[in-house]
C-alpha cells in the first residue's frame, strides 16, 4: 500500500473565516439575482417561433398485451400536428432505446405495456391544451396480465415474465452480484461471541423535483442539426448516447442544460420523452416542447432505492465488531435503467462495512424485474450509499442496543483510526482520509450527548418517549477513476477550459451541471483562490455542449472531487505560462519568482513584481513573449481521479413520539460533516440542510408504494408527502476537516451526504424511543399509522 | 373565447382566453411572465404563487377568467430596480438554491409579512406551509423571512 501524507486535522476558525477577499470562504452567489427576480431560464421557459407542444398518452395497466392502438380520432382533432406510436417508431428502428445499465427500455410500447404509467404514444400539437385534449381521443386496447409487483416473488416459478422482448429469457432474473470474501466472512461468524440479524427495507421513494423533467427539441432540415434543450444533468453523455440512438453525428446535436429546476438525481436518464420529442420535431420540422406533470414525473421517472435487505453483524461481547453479512434483493422495475458505472450493477453498494475497522465482510445480491417504473439510483444517493449506510448503521445500532452498550460509544471503539488511512475495506475500496471520532465528538458536543441520555432517563420514568439515534457515515464520491469507471463507454473524466481576457478577467468553462449547487459561484472561487482574480470576475459557463469541455456531469457528488480538481489545475496551468511570461516582464528566471496571491514577484525584491492582470494584457499584448510561448492566457485540462473522495459525518437525532397517536416529531438534529477543504461554508450548510429534510422526508412520510393490480399509490403529491416547512427542524450543523491527500485542493464531495446519513439516524432514534414497548427494528416510512402499529406488536409488513 | 382586462406587473392588457386557461399559464404563455413556475398539478407545492389583488394565490388553481379586471402581481412586477427587501433577503440568507420555488415563496412571504408583521419563526413555518422546497430544508428561508421583517417594520 501506498503511504499518503494525511495532513492533520484543521481547527474551525483557521478555514472558515467568513468574507475571504478571494478565494475560498462564505460568498453569497452570484446565481441568486436572477432567479429572485424571476428571470431564470428554466427549460419550460423556452419559447422558439412556431414552436409545438408534446404530451405522452400512458399505460393505465401495469402489465397487458397491446392488441390495438387507434389513433384516427386524435389525428383528426383540432391543432393536432402529428401522432405517433410505437410502431411508428419501430418502423424508424426507435421504438427502444438502450439504458445507462445496458439494458433496453421502450420509447414507445410495441408488444406489451409493463409498469403503469408506461409511455404508449404521444401528441404533437399547437399547444398544450389540444395536446392533452387529443390524447384521450386515442383508443388502446389491452390484454390485461398478471403484474408482479412483490420482488420477493418475482423469480417465483409461476411468476408472469415480464421481459419477453429479451431473446431467451424465461424469468425475471436482472443480475446477480457479489463483494467480499463469502468463505472468511462465514468463518468470522462461525466463532463471533454475538451474531444480530435484521431485516432491512428501504422502500422505494422519488426524488420529485420541484421542476419536473422536460425539453425542446429543435431540428434543422436543412444543416441537419439538431438543438436540444433538456432538463440534462449530464448533457454531454445525453448527446453521445443521441448520436448513438438516431444515428445524428455529435457535432450537429448541441445539448443546452439551462437552468435547472433541481436533479437529484431524477435527470440523469434519457426517458422516452425526449426521444419522441426529438422525434415529433424530424416529422414536423418544428420545435417541439414536452414537459411533463408531476404525476408523470413520479410515476414513471427514476425512482430511488427499493433494496430488500437481510444484514448480520458479528461481534465480542464486549462489544469488537468484527464482520458484516448481508443478502439483498434489488427491485428494478421492468426496465434495467438504473444509472451507475458499467461495472458496479449494484452501484458503490460495496461500502457497506461503513466507518468501521472489520475483518471481513460479503454481500449478495439478487435484482429483479417488475412491473414498476425503471430507475433505482437516484436521490441523492452517490449509487446505492444511501441503502450502505442505512443498512450497517441500522445494525450497528441493534448491536449497541443487544449489548446493553452506547451506540456513540460503541461506534467510538470500532471506527478506522486516522493511523489507518489509507484504509483498504475488505471488499476492496481504499478510503482516502478520516478522523471519525473526532466528527463523532463534535457532533455528541453540539447536541449535549450526555445531558441528553440524562434527559431521556427521566422522561423514561414519566413514560414519556423520547429515543436518541446515532448514524456516522462514511460516503465514496467522485466517480471516479476511468480504469475502473465509466457511463457506456465513456470514462468518468471531466474537461475544464479557462480563458484570461486581456484586462484579466477570466470564463471558466465546466462539463458538469448545476442543478442548484452553486458552481457558477464556488467554481469562480476555485479560480479566484488559484490565480489570485476576484471570484466576481470570472465567468463559469457550463450545460452547453458546443461551449463546453466533455464530462459527464453532475451527479454522485462528483462536481468538486473530478471537476473541481479540474477547475484548480487547469488554474495552475495558466499560473505556470504566467510565470514564465512574468520572468521576461521583469527579467528574471521564472525559478527567481515567488506567487503572492495574485502577483509574481522577485525572491528578495517585493518592490519588484507583476499582477496576473498585467500579465494577462502582456499575454495579449503586442511586446515579444519568451520563446515558446505563443501568446493568450488560455489553458483546458481533463482531469482523471486517482481515486473517489470518501467524506464523512456524524449525526446525532432526538425525536419524541407521541404515545396517543404515535406522531413522530424530530426535536433536534445535529449533523457534523466533514468534507475535506471547505470552498464556500454557506453552501455546504445549504446543501447539508436540503439532504436533512430528504431524509427526514425518507424516514417518516415519503413512499412510492404499489396495491396487488401495480397501481402506483404515490403518484401525486396528495399521496407523496414532501415535508413542508413544518415538519422540518432547525438544524444543527457543525464540521471537521479532514482534507483528502489526493485531492488538488484537499477538497471531497459533500451533496449528498446528508441525504446518505439522516434516514438512520432519525430511525434510530425512533427505535430508541420505543424500546420500552420491546421493539427492535421498524421499517420506514416511520408514519403515524405504522408505528403505532408497531407499539400494538402488530408491525405492518415492510411496503 | 372570453375577452378578459388583467393589470398584470402593472401593464393591464385585454385578451382573448379559453375559459379553462390556467392563470399561471396565461401569465405564462400570453403575457410571458415565465418568472412563476409550474411544480405540481394538483395544488400542492405554491410554487405558482402570485399576488392577485395583493393576496397570495396559487395561480394554477385559479382560471385566467377568474383575474379579470385584477392586479396580479408576479415575482418579476415586485420590484423596479433595487430588490424588494424580502428578495435582498433571500440572496443573503442563501435561502434559494435552485431557485425554482423562490418565486412562490418569495409572493407568499410578501403576504405573509403584510397579515403578520413581526412573525415568530413557527408563525414563518405555518405562513409557508403552502409552498414547497426541495433544496434548502426551509432553515434559510425562514430565516430570510424573520430577516425581511425586520427590515420592513424598521423601513414603515
Amino acid at each position: 500500500m501506498t503511504t499518503v501524507e494525511r495532513p492533520p486535522t484543521r481547527r474551525a476558525e483557521e478555514i472558515d473565516n467568513d468574507q475571504h477577499p478571494v478565494g475560498h470562504g462564505r460568498m453569497l452567489r452570484k446565481e441568486d439575482p436572477r432567479f429572485v427576480r424571476g428571470r431564470g431560464r428554466y427549460t419550460d421557459d423556452v419559447r422558439l417561433p412556431g414552436m409545438l407542444h408534446m404530451a405522452i398518452l400512458r399505460s393505465p395497466v401495469a402489465h397487458a398485451r397491446i392488441v390495438s392502438v387507434d389513433t384516427s380520432a386524435a389525428e383528426a382533432h383540432p391543432g393536432v400536428r402529428a401522432v405517433i406510436t410505437g410502431e411508428a417508431l419501430a418502423a424508424q428502428g426507435l421504438a427502444w432505446m438502450p439504458t445507462l445499465s445496458n439494458d433496453v427500455q421502450a420509447v414507445l410500447a410495441t408488444d406489451k405495456v409493463r409498469f403503469q404509467g408506461q409511455e404508449v404514444a404521444c401528441v404533437v400539437a399547437d399547444d398544450r391544451y389540444a395536446a392533452r385534449d387529443a390524447l384521450e381521443l386515442i383508443d388502446v386496447e389491452y390484454d390485461i396480465l398478471p403484474p408482479v409487483v412483490d420482488a420477493r416473488h418475482a423469480l417465483d416459478a409461476d411468476a408472469p415474465v415480464i421481459r419477453d422482448d429479451l431473446e431467451g429469457k424465461a424469468d425475471n432474473h436482472c443480475f446477480d452480484w457479489e463483494a467480499g470474501d463469502a468463505a472468511a466472512t462465514d468463518a468470522v461468524f462461525a466463532d463471533a461471541d454475538v451474531v444480530v440479524s435484521q431485516d432491512v427495507v428501504y422502500p422505494r421513494v422519488h426524488p420529485a423535483p420541484m421542476e419536473t423533467c422536460g425539453c425542446v427539441a429543435d431540428f434543422d432540415p436543412v444543416e441537419g442539426r439538431l438543438t436540444l434543450w433538456s432538463t440534462s444533468q449530464a448533457p454531454h453523455a445525453h448527446r453521445t448516447l443521441y448520436a448513438l440512438v438516431a444515428g445524428l453525428p455529435e457535432h450537429k446535436i448541441r445539448v443546452i442544460s439551462p437552468d435547472i429546476g433541481g436533479g437529484f438525481g431524477n435527470k440523469v436518464p434519457i426517458y422516452p420523452g425526449y426521444v419522441c420529442a426529438i422525434v415529433g420535431s424530424l416529422l414536423t420540422g418544428k420545435p417541439v416542447k414536452w414537459m411533463e406533470d408531476r404525476s408523470e414525473n413520479l410515476t414513471s421517472t427514476g425512482f430511488a432505492r427499493d433494496y430488500i435487505m437481510r444484514g448480520e453483524i458479528a461481534a465480542t461481547k464486549d462489544g469488537k465488531i468484527l464482520a458484516l453479512r448481508t443478502n439483498v434483493l434489488a427491485d428494478h422495475g421492468a426496465f434495467n435503467g438504473t444509472a451507475a458505472p458499467v461495472k458496479y450493477p449494484a452501484g458503490f453498494f460495496g461500502v457497506f462495512t461503513g466507518s468501521y475497522d472489520l475483518k471481513a465482510a460479503y454481500c449478495h445480491m439478487t435484482a429483479v424485474y417488475t412491473n414498476k417504473a425503471p430507475g433505482g439510483v437516484a436521490y441523492a444517493c452517490s449509487f446505492r450509499i444511501t441503502e450502505a449506510v442505512y443498512l450497517v448503521e441500522r445494525l450497528v445500532s441493534r448491536l449497541a442496543a443487544e449489548l446493553g452498550q452506547d451506540p456513540a460509544r460503541l461506534r467510538l471503539a470500532n471506527f478506522i483510526r486516522p493511523d489507518q488511512f489509507p484504509y483498504a475495506t475488505p471488499t476492496g475500496w481504499v478510503y482516502d482520509s478520516g478522523d471519525y471520532a473526532a466528527t463523532l465528538r463534535e457532533a455528541m458536543r453540539i447536541a449535549g450527548y450526555d445531558d441528553l441520555r440524562a434527559e431521556q432517563a427521566r422522561r423514561r420514568e414519566r413514560g414519556e418517549l423520547m429515543g436518541i439515534g446515532v448514524s456516522t457515515f462514511t460516503e465514496a464520491v467522485g466517480a471516479g477513476p476511468r480504469k475502473h469507471m465509466d457511463i457506456l463507454g465513456l470514462g468518468m473524466a471531466d474537461g475544464c477550459d479557462l480563458r484570461v481576457h486581456p484586462t484579466g478577467k477570466a470564463v471558466v468553462r465546466l462539463s458538469v451541471q448545476s442543478q442548484g449547487q452553486g458552481h457558477e459561484t464556488t467554481f469562480a472561487q476555485i479560480v479566484g483562490e488559484e490565480l489570485g482574480i476576484s471570484p466576481d470576475d470570472i465567468d463559469v459557463v457550463h450545460g452547453d455542449t458546443d461551449n463546453t469541455p466533455f464530462g459527464l456531469g453532475t451527479y454522485g457528488s462528483r462536481s468538486t472531487p473530478v471537476s473541481g480538481a479540474a477547475a484548480a489545475l487547469v488554474a495552475r496551468k495558466v499560473r505556470d505560462k504566467a510565470r514564465v511570461i512574468a520572468s521576461a516582464m521583469l527579467e528574471v528566471a521564472p525559478d527567481d519568482l515567488e506567487w503572492v496571491k495574485g502577483s509574481f514577484q522577485v525572491a528578495g525584491d517585493p518592490g519588484r513584481s507583476v499582477t496576473i492582470q498585467e500579465i494577462a494584457m502582456r499575454a495579449h499584448g503586442a511586446g515579444d513573449l519568451p520563446e515558446g510561448v505563443e501568446g493568450s492566457l488560455d489553458a483546458q485540462i481533463t482531469y482523471n481521479p486517482p481515486n473517489l473522495t470518501y467524506p464523512n459525518g456524524a449525526y446525532i437525532c432526538v425525536v419524541d413520539v407521541d404515545p396517543g397517536t404515535a406522531q413522530v416529531r424530530v426535536r433536534r438534529f445535529v449533523a457534523v460533516d466533514d468534507c475535506g477543504t471547505r470552498i464556500n461554508p454557506m453552501i455546504i450548510e445549504g446543501q447539508v440542510h436540503g439532504g436533512l429534510a430528504d431524509g427526514l422526508g425518507m424516514a417518516l412520510m415519503e413512499i412510492i408504494a404499489f396495491d396487488p393490480e401495480g397501481n402506483c399509490l404515490g403518484g401525486s403529491l396528495m399521496d407523496y408527502l414532501i415535508p413542508t416547512a413544518l415538519e422540518t427542524p432547525d438544524w444543527e450543523t457543525g464540521f471537521t476537516v479532514t482534507p483528502s491527500p489526493h485531492h488538488p485542493i484537499g477538497a471531497k464531495g459533500v451533496g449528498e451526504s446528508a441525504t446518505v446519513g439522516s434516514p438512520a439516524a432519525i430511525v434510530n432514534a425512533v427505535i430508541d424511543a420505543l424500546a420500552p414497548y420491546g421493539i427492535t427494528g421498524l421499517d420506514m416510512p416511520l408514519t403515524p399509522s405504522r408505528v403505532w402499529e408497531a407499539m400494538q406488536g402488530h408491525p405492518t409488513p415492510p411496503i | 373565447m372570453t375577452r378578459i382586462s388583467v393589470t398584470v406587473d402593472g401593464v393591464e392588457s385585454t385578451d382573448e382566453v379559453e375559459p379553462r386557461t390556467l392563470l399561471v399559464q396565461y401569465l405564462r404563455e400570453a403575457r410571458g411572465r415565465t418568472g412563476t413556475p409550474v411544480g405540481c398539478d394538483t395544488s400542492n407545492c405554491g410554487a405558482c404563487t402570485v399576488l392577485v389583488d395583493g393576496r397570495a394565490v396559487k395561480s394554477c388553481a385559479l382560471l385566467a377568467v377568474q383575474a379579470d379586471g385584477r392586479e396580479v402581481t408576479t415575482v418579476q412586477g415586485l420590484s423596479n430596480g433595487a430588490l424588494h427587501p424580502v428578495q435582498r433577503a433571500f440572496h443573503e440568507r442563501h435561502a434559494l438554491q435552485c431557485g425554482y420555488c423562490t418565486p412562490g415563496m418569495i409572493m407568499a412571504a410578501v403576504d405573509l409579512l403584510r397579515e403578520t408583521p413581526d412573525p415568530t419563526e413557527q408563525e414563518v413555518r405555518e405562513g409557508l406551509e403552502g409552498n414547497l422546497c426541495r433544496c434548502t430544508g426551509y432553515q434559510n428561508i425562514v430565516a430570510a423571512v424573520r430577516d425581511a421583517a425586520a427590515e420592513l417594520r424598521g423601513a414603515s
